[in-house]
């Protein structure tokens, strides 16, 4: 039972969600969250004010899935979200404790694995 | 535009009317600038607000420079001449067959072709690069708006046969509707478009964009008489009828197809009903030009739910709006005008068939030369220079890739660049 976080580029969102659905994922979480990797710093001029632009606009997935989902999930993220240019973003794979679903009480993997599957 | 009796002296009532008219004119293009921001995903917003203002520069400069006298100078049937190049003879006397300034008349009719340039981006937004904008811009003001205004008011074949078009139903709405059809297929669609929903960012700037147009409508419609006299009074009334009653039918329309009347149907609804009256508006009595109202609404509502259906990506609906409601008034003027209201001519119904010939011509022609001649212009500014961004410069966004500003930038992340430290020599920058 792992924990796959994905940041992924704003634009790419649609892509992953697509990606995701493909394989059978089903539960997830979504945020908009700024960051930076390696991409190069923009720059932005307001009148007389120049600055430099460190961080970026990124999505970020949080998808907790039993181990057999850990590959195909880590799949999904990488082709939906690709370009091939720097700051496509990353993806950590977490080891998780435990689970809960809140409506049944089911605990680990019966709480991670969607309803109907 | 009526052909009042030439009076050689200037009113001073006509005069500050217009003065004022000019200026509601020109609040129509920044108003026009939200309506179409709000339209748009956000990482568009700045971009699709400053091909308005872009507008407002490069026509006002082409009009001086040629724009004007090719619309109004002489009698020529298909363009004016070079008499006004450059503002040339463009006075305090009174404008022939007016009783304003000419100076005026000039700056009253320079508002017409900024709005109409600004409408045409429309079609292109979120995806066409800045500079070529530009130069599309002032070709079009010239070659497209230009003639058509010559056609429809200065003097050309159109206004000399008996068309009937008070306020720009030829070169404003059918010319800017049926440009953008051609640009939208030059220039292709978006990358996302038909595989993502691209939904509107900002529903309240649309409606309040809509407002702004509406108020700005009035100096539009309602200083298309040139005077304070009967028509100006008629067509000012109408601005405010028309649309009221498109709002309505278009409120049921929605009721029907979804069970619920949308705010950006709303606002669209203003303009079609706006759009529709901008033609017919000193021609028809304030009965039928609620009924004009009405009717608008069904073709103009039919296109902008079958267009999205296409693979044509004219992105917020020039072509109906406009370009189909333009041609509704064009048509209805043929039909129902009333000389017993305008002084001018009578329709179909009030005994002129011939009238109506004359309104079909202008309905197959304006549109045509619309199309063909913008497709030939975008074609050839594409062979110098790329018309539209890149796939990625599209996924970040035209804000960024273009001007370089964001419409919301939170200041979260921004390092201060001092003039002390400088650009860092080594420091790549990400965006050209």
């Amino acid at each position: 039972m792992k924990l796959v976080i994905g940041i992924v580029r704003p634009e790419r969102t649609n892509d992953v969600l697509e990606a995701l659905f493909r394989a059978d994922v089903r539960g997830f979480s979504m945020s908009r969250v700024q960051g930076h990797g390696g991409e190069l710093d923009r720059v932005e001029t307001y009148r007389g004010t120049t600055v430099k632009i460190g961080v970026s606009e990124k999505v970020r997935f949080e998808i907790a899935v039993s181990d057999t989902f850990v590959q195909p999930t880590i799949d999904a993220l990488c082709e939906g979200a690709r370009t091939g240019e720097v700051g496509d973003g990353k993806i950590f794979v977490l080891s998780m404790e435990r689970a809960v679903r809140i409506r049944t009480g089911e605990t680990d993997h019966g709480a991670v694995t969607p309803v109907d599957a | 535009m009526t052909l009042a009796a030439a009076v050689n002296t200037v009113n001073t009532g006509d005069t500050a009317w217009m003065l004022a008219a000019t200026a509601l004119v020109l609040l129509m293009t920044p108003g026009l600038g939200l309506f179409y921001a709000g339209l748009v995903r956000s990482k568009n917003t700045l971009n699709t607000f400053m091909m308005c203002i872009a507008a407002i520069a490069v026509a006002t400069v082409m009009w001086a420079v040629i724009g004007y006298s090719f619309a109004f100078d002489g009698d020529n049937p298909i363009i004016g001449g070079f008499g006004h190049a450059f503002l040339h003879g463009v006075t305090f006397e009174p404008r022939d067959g007016t009783t304003i300034p000419h100076l005026l008349f000039m700056a009253f009719q320079a508002t017409f072709c900024i709005v109409t340039v600004a409408l045409v981006s429309g079609a292109v937004v979120e995806r066409m690069r800045f500079g070529p904008f530009m130069i599309f811009a002032a070709l079009w003001s010239v070659l497209v708006y230009s003639v058509l205004a010559h056609w429809a008011f200065g003097g050309g074949w159109l206004i000399a046969g008996g068309t009937l078009d008070f306020a720009g139903g030829v070169p404003v709405e059918m010319g800017s509707g049926f440009s953008a059809l051609a640009a939208a297929l030059v220039v292709g669609a978006r990358k996302d478009y038909g595989r993502q929903a691209l939904l509107p960012h900002n529903a309240v700037y649309v409606l309040l964009g809509a407002g702004l147009l509406w108020f700005g409508w009035f100096g539009f419609n309602g200083g298309s008489g040139f005077s304070t006299g009967h028509s100006s009074v008629l067509a000012f009334t109408n601005t405010l009828l028309t649309p009221a009653c498109t709002l309505v039918v278009w409120f049921a329309l929605d009721l029907l197809r979804g069970r619920q009347v949308t705010a950006i149907g709303a606002a669209t609804a203003i303009i079609v009903g706006c759009v529709g009256i901008t033609p017919a508006g000193g021609f028809i009595s304030p009965g039928w030009a609620m009924v004009l109202g009405a009717l608008a609404a069904l073709p103009s509502y039919a296109v902008i739910v079958w267009r999205p259906r296409t693979r044509v990506d004219e992105t917020l609906d020039v072509l109906a709006a406009h370009g189909i409601a333009g041609m509704t008034g064009i048509l209805f003027i043929g039909f129902f005008a009333q000389i017993s209201w305008n002084g001018v001519g009578d329709g179909l119904v009030y005994g002129d068939a011939g009238q109506l010939a004359w309104q079909a011509l202008a309905a197959v022609s304006a549109p045509t030369y619309a199309f063909v001649a913008t497709f030939v212009i975008l074609k050839v500014i594409g062979l110098f220079t790329p018309l539209r961004a890149t796939e990625r410069e599209e996924a970040l966004g035209m804000d960024v890739v273009q001007h370089g500003e964001e419409a919301y930038a939170t200041g979260e992340g921004a390092i201060l660049v001092t003039p002390e430290a400088g650009l860092e020599a080594e420091m790549a920058v990400a965006n050209p």
